[in-house]
């Protein structure tokens, strides 16, 4: 990837690689296929687009990395290991793959400070004192000083999103999944959570599988943009977002990234189209 | 709470209009159980209950008498007694209800027909299968909280944001921790809500419970805030059958009121929503 930065930090793990998977759901005996012979390369440290229209089984897949879900046929590999394939139907879900919710799933009745902690604190290598002393730290690091012993719902939801994605981190994860995190956010609030995620991965190098179907937000975050096609889902398109990191937001009026905005509309609009028309077939 | 709220609370408009009205109460029904004497027509309804006035009076003087507070004491023992058996087996039935499928299948089809029977139809049977007066009105009031308070944990443990369990299983947690750490703590709201409700049917029950099995075995003294009224109908002092249901009244607002303060304590990121 000529985008990747290549420094020595960079990181050796955390590639996932998607091999002809396939998912077909049965409800009531009509099997509804939402994955169609994927196949996807993301080597490691590279924050990887999925793009798409709404219920094309970009979730689905995700899942299906993190464990929650099982395939029907292919493979699925972190750094050569199999997660799940043939004989292992269900990846275990692990530390080493922490998801970022939609609706967000900070739990509620856990103090900020105490979110944070719980992945360490139930893996239990460490000691409470130390997990503690790493989690202020980080959050002084994410700017969430002062929200320590605040619950998640008494925080904006900006603030929430980054208490949660830095729960995500204190698991030192090789992938984070991110599906459509910053769907409900405001515009302006959007803006100053794409900074602040980028700023954690210029700090924190992992690989980054985030489902959008914000164009501008794919553009602006990924080095590549995986377009879907519409259900089942199967990639129709990659784009290379050839902006080099660290980016801030004045690439967002930079000419490079006008074309490849219009390179990747043509695609995402005759997808949403395709999706569009089929529910109104199915409604 | 400090003083300042404590005061913005009683001096704010909500409260005036609250005192306003209930002293706009109290000289309606003064005035009409007086209609008779005062106009020389009968006010229909209130014509015929006793004035608040007298209503004190006889009040002031119970205070003084032990039976009175007797009858108290005994209606919250069984309230209490019945309410917290309740929760003891309900919340944890409700739980395993809601986490084991087999336990459910067997469990919940004899629960649904059990739960639309009204406590008060048990009385004659809980009276025929326990061996004292005192044990049936127990088991009866523990009836009233029990359903309620099952039926909110089942439904709170089963609505659990899936999301929860599955970060939860990402970040390392064993299954014996998401019990304790996510479907325990997800399920406290519901349990606070059930066991607020619960108490409510618990006053409900226990008052009639009273009436009907004649208070008890010492009968008088022991018969409850249920009894109390009861007896003095049969006594025709109509002004204490109004003490009775006030009492009644201000006993389940306090249990209200114990049962929000203990739940909140539970639940404190709820107070910010």
């Amino acid at each position: 990837m000529s985008t990747l930065p290549k420094d020595d930090s960079m990181p050796i793990k955390g590639a996932i690689r998607i091999e002809d998977v396939v998912k077909v759901y049965d409800p009531d005996g009509a099997a509804v296929m939402a994955v169609d012979h994927c196949s996807i390369d993301i080597p490691a440290g590279e924050i990887c687009m999925i793009v798409g229209p709404s219920g094309c089984g970009k979730t689905t897949l995700l899942n299906t990395i993190a464990g929650f879900h099982g395939l029907t046929s292919g493979h699925i590999y972190l750094d050569d290991e199999v997660l799940c394939g043939p004989g292992k139907e269900k990846a275990e879900p692990g530390s080493d793959r922490i998801v970022v919710f939609q609706n967000g799933a900070l739990f509620p009745w856990k103090t900020n400070l105490d979110n944070i902690a719980f992945g360490p604190m139930m893996e239990g290598k460490l000691s409470k004192d130390e997990i503690y002393e790493k989690a202020r730290k980080m959050m002084v690091d994410a700017g969430l000083e002062g929200t320590e012993d605040s619950f998640p719902g008494e925080v904006s939801s900006g603030l929430r999103r980054r208490v949660e994605i830095v729960r995500a981190l204190m698991n030192e994860p090789k992938v984070l999944l991110f599906d459509e995190p910053y769907r409900a956010l405001d515009s302006l609030t959007k803006s100053v959570m794409h900074e602040a995620l980028l700023d954690i991965y210029y700090k924190n190098k992992v690989t980054i599988f985030f489902i959008t179907h914000d164009l501008e937000e794919a553009i602006f975050l990924g080095h590549r943009l995986i377009i879907m096609s519409s259900r089942p889902c199967k990639p129709k398109k990659i784009v290379e977002v050839d902006i080099p990191h660290p980016r801030d937001y004045s690439v967002l009026t930079s000419p490079r990234f006008r074309e490849i905005m219009n390179e990747a509309k043509g695609v995402v609009n005759e997808e949403a189209r395709k999706a569009f028309e089929a529910g109104e077939k199915e409604g | 709470m400090n003083i300042t709220k404590v005061l913005r609370k009683f001096s704010g408009r909500a409260a005036l209009r609250g005192v306003i009205a209930i002293i706009v109460f109290i000289a309606i029904w003064e005035f009409g159980s007086r209609s008779l004497d005062l106009i020389g027509w009968r006010m229909p309804f209130v014509g015929l209950i006793p004035p608040p006035s007298s209503v004190l009076a006889s009040w002031t003087g119970l205070f003084m008498e032990p039976s009175y507070w007797q009858s108290w004491y005994m209606s919250f023992l069984r309230v209490f007694t019945g309410f917290i058996v309740a929760m003891i087996i309900g919340i944890p039935l409700g739980l395993y209800m809601a986490i084991n499928r087999t336990f459910y299948g067997i469990a919940f089809p004899s629960f649904e027909i059990l739960r639309p029977i009204p406590p008060l139809a048990w009385v004659p049977a809980s009276i025929i299968f326990w061996p004292t007066q005192e044990m049936s009105i127990a088991f009866v009031t523990f009836l009233g909280a029990f359903y309620t308070i099952v039926i909110n944990v089942l439904g709170g443990a089963k609505s659990i944001n899936r999301q929860y369990l599955q970060a939860a299983q990402s970040m390392g947690a064993s299954q014996r921790d998401i019990f304790r750490r996510i479907v325990l703590p997800a399920t406290l709201p519901s349990i606070v809500v059930g066991s607020a409700v619960g108490m409510g049917i618990t006053w409900e029950v226990v008052v009639a419970a009273e009436m009907i099995s004649g208070g008890g075995a010492g009968g008088g003294a022991s018969g409850g805030l249920g009894f109390f009224i009861w007896s003095s109908y049969v006594g025709g002092s109509y002004e204490q059958i109004i003490v009775g249901m006030i009492s009644i009244g201000i006993a389940g607002y306090i249990s209200s009121e114990l049962l929000r303060k203990l739940g909140g304590r539970f639940t404190p990121w709820l107070k910010t929503r």
